[in-house]
């Protein structure tokens, strides 16, 4: 697959899914640059997952085209397999294979599609391991790690295949409040080594310092978009301020 | 504003009546009471001598005691060879029920229904008479002729056994190897059937031991003393002693024998092909 350099990362041009008579995604442009940090927040059931999923085909759109690193994804003749080699995603509930040990999870696929040797896929293995602070735990199996050892274990897993682009699902919904950080901080390197993110997420303080640019998803469209300060500090749309609000002082809700 | 929540205080001053803890005490020692008057009851009314004469006389069992160990090992050598057998065609009819082809989902749902639905008993008398002459084949093992007559019955089991340990491996899985770019069938074996494999350890024992069981049922089959199973065993030296039921139990405790340390054997894969938690 030829990478184009110069094109960007990601091209989304009028894109909608739709569930049976739910349309989720209802019309989506968004262009992402190469080393760009786009993190995409809404309420719960705005699309933002799904529009995440439909990059790597996860969900198969309805309409609209998709290009990944140039190549059309939205193509039905498309090699998506060759495409997500080339794009690796990060879940909620972290999806480690819980048979295998952790430095297995980051050779599996290098073995069987990058065809790397074994030696050659354990120490790629290794190194995104030590890059993620779990180089000690390369013989552990997931069930024995934390919930944030397991998501560092997954973000090493999908580094290990060297990807171009990186998605994130959620990555630290799923964990107890004081293991986000080290999630946050192994994605805050990456995002400073000059990866090309796409970050779903709650977390505003990881979207305000880490982002380059912020997206307010809403009902299927995006509501709002531009840098961190601008649509997290002073929010132009009205649904925006009302779900920063929700988001940032939960407590003082009126149910009405 | 919510007016202050009542006081519950007064209404739990009173004493119950009885509290739940000793209702449950009064009604454990009634069941004992009841337990215990019935099994007296039963000791009383048999006739011991009777029963001892019938299933455990030890002249009929010295008749069969020799012949035990050879129909064991047939009992087990038919388990295992149709077991092979219908766990092998048994993947592949899961695999064609998951199939993106209609045809072979349609195929396999045939077979599983039919197979399913009918007496294991007739397609081993078919495998004994009618397929022979019909197909013009000559089993010349009679293991391979009960394996696949048996293993024919029990792959419709399995399959669906295997069907839904293959659904019952999370979604996240597929999608994970998916994303890393692993094909289709990369993922199915080496993500989802290892971890399918675990969960139908406990049902897939259970068709080991239903399937052992089904072996008596190849005493339809021409069968001659050296390639006897247990219950062709024990049936016929009925006839040979006046020792009554005592060689049924005694092939009947055979059975046991295999049965019991095949769940110990379950549990012990389940052990060491195990994990630890799920994410």
């Amino acid at each position: 697959m030829s990478t184009n350099a110069q094109g960007p990362v990601v091209e989304i041009a009028g894109l909608h899914k739709s569930f049976g008579e739910r349309e989720v995604l209802r019309g989506i442009d968004l262009t992402v640059h190469q080393g760009e940090v786009v993190c995409i927040i809404g309420a719960s059931g705005s699309g933002k997952s799904t529009l995440l999923r439909c990059i790597n085909l996860l969900e198969q759109p309805t309409a609209g085209t998709i290009h990944v690193l140039g190549t059309e994804v939205t193509d039905p003749d498309v090699d998506i397999d060759k495409v997500r080699t080339h794009v690796g995603m990060v879940f909620q509930q972290f999806n480690l294979f819980p048979h295998r040990s952790v430095l297995e999870n980051c050779t599996l696929a290098q073995r069987q599609v990058l065809h790397r040797s074994k030696a050659e896929a354990e120490a790629v293995a290794m190194k995104n391991l030590e890059h993620v602070g779990l180089a000690d735990r390369a013989n552990s199996v997931p069930g024995q790690l934390s919930g944030g050892q397991q998501q560092r274990v997954a973000i090493a897993r999908a580094l290990s295949m060297d990807p171009a682009l990186m998605l994130f699902d959620e990555p630290t919904s799923a964990l107890d409040p004081e293991l986000v950080g080290e999630v946050l901080a192994v994605m805050r390197t990456l995002a400073e080594e000059g990866m090309t993110m796409l970050v779903v997420t709650h977390e505003m303080i990881f979207a305000r310092e880490v982002g380059d640019r912020v997206i307010f998803l809403d009902d299927g469209v995006v509501l709002e978009e531009g840098p961190p300060d601008q649509v997290l500090g002073a929010p132009r749309e009205e649904r925006t301020q009302a779900f920063l609000r929700r988001v940032l002082d939960p407590t003082h809700i009126d149910p009405a | 504003m919510i007016s202050a929540p009542p006081d519950a205080r007064p209404a739990l001053a009173g004493r119950a009546r009885m509290s739940p803890r000793r209702k449950a005490r009064i009604s454990r020692r009634v069941q004992y009471v009841v337990l215990i008057i019935v099994v007296i009851a039963v000791a009383l009314a048999t006739d011991w001598e009777r029963v001892g004469s019938a299933f455990f006389n030890p002249e009929s069992f010295r008749t069969i005691a020799s012949r035990l160990p050879r129909a064991t090992l047939n009992t087990v050598t038919y388990m295992v060879a149709a077991f092979t057998a219908g766990l092998g065609l048994g993947l592949v009819l899961a695999l064609m029920k998951l199939s993106t082809v209609r045809l072979y989902r349609v195929l396999a749902t045939g077979y599983i229904e039919f197979f399913r639905g009918i007496p294991a008993l007739l397609v081993v008398i078919a495998f004994g008479y009618g397929v022979p002459t019909a197909f013009d084949v000559r089993f010349d093992s009679i293991i391979l002729q009960i394996a696949i007559a048996l293993g024919i019955v029990s792959a419709a089991y399995i399959a669906e056994t295997l069907r839904a340990g293959i659904q019952a491996v999370p979604k996240g899985q597929v999608e994970a190897a998916r994303s890393l770019g692993m094909s289709s069938t990369g993922t199915l074996i080496h993500v989802v059937i290892p971890q399918a494999f675990r969960i139908v350890l406990p049902p897939l024992t259970n068709e080991a031991v239903l399937l052992l069981k089904d072996t008596s049922l190849v005493f339809v089959l021409p069968l001659t003393p050296l390639t006897y199973e247990l219950t062709r065993l024990g049936r016929g030296a009925l006839s040979e002693a006046d020792g009554g039921m005592t060689s049924i139990l005694a092939v009947g405790v055979m059975y046991l024998l295999i049965t019991i340390p095949l769940s110990s054997l379950t549990r012990w894969l389940e052990r060491t092909t195990g994990y630890k938690g799920h994410v």
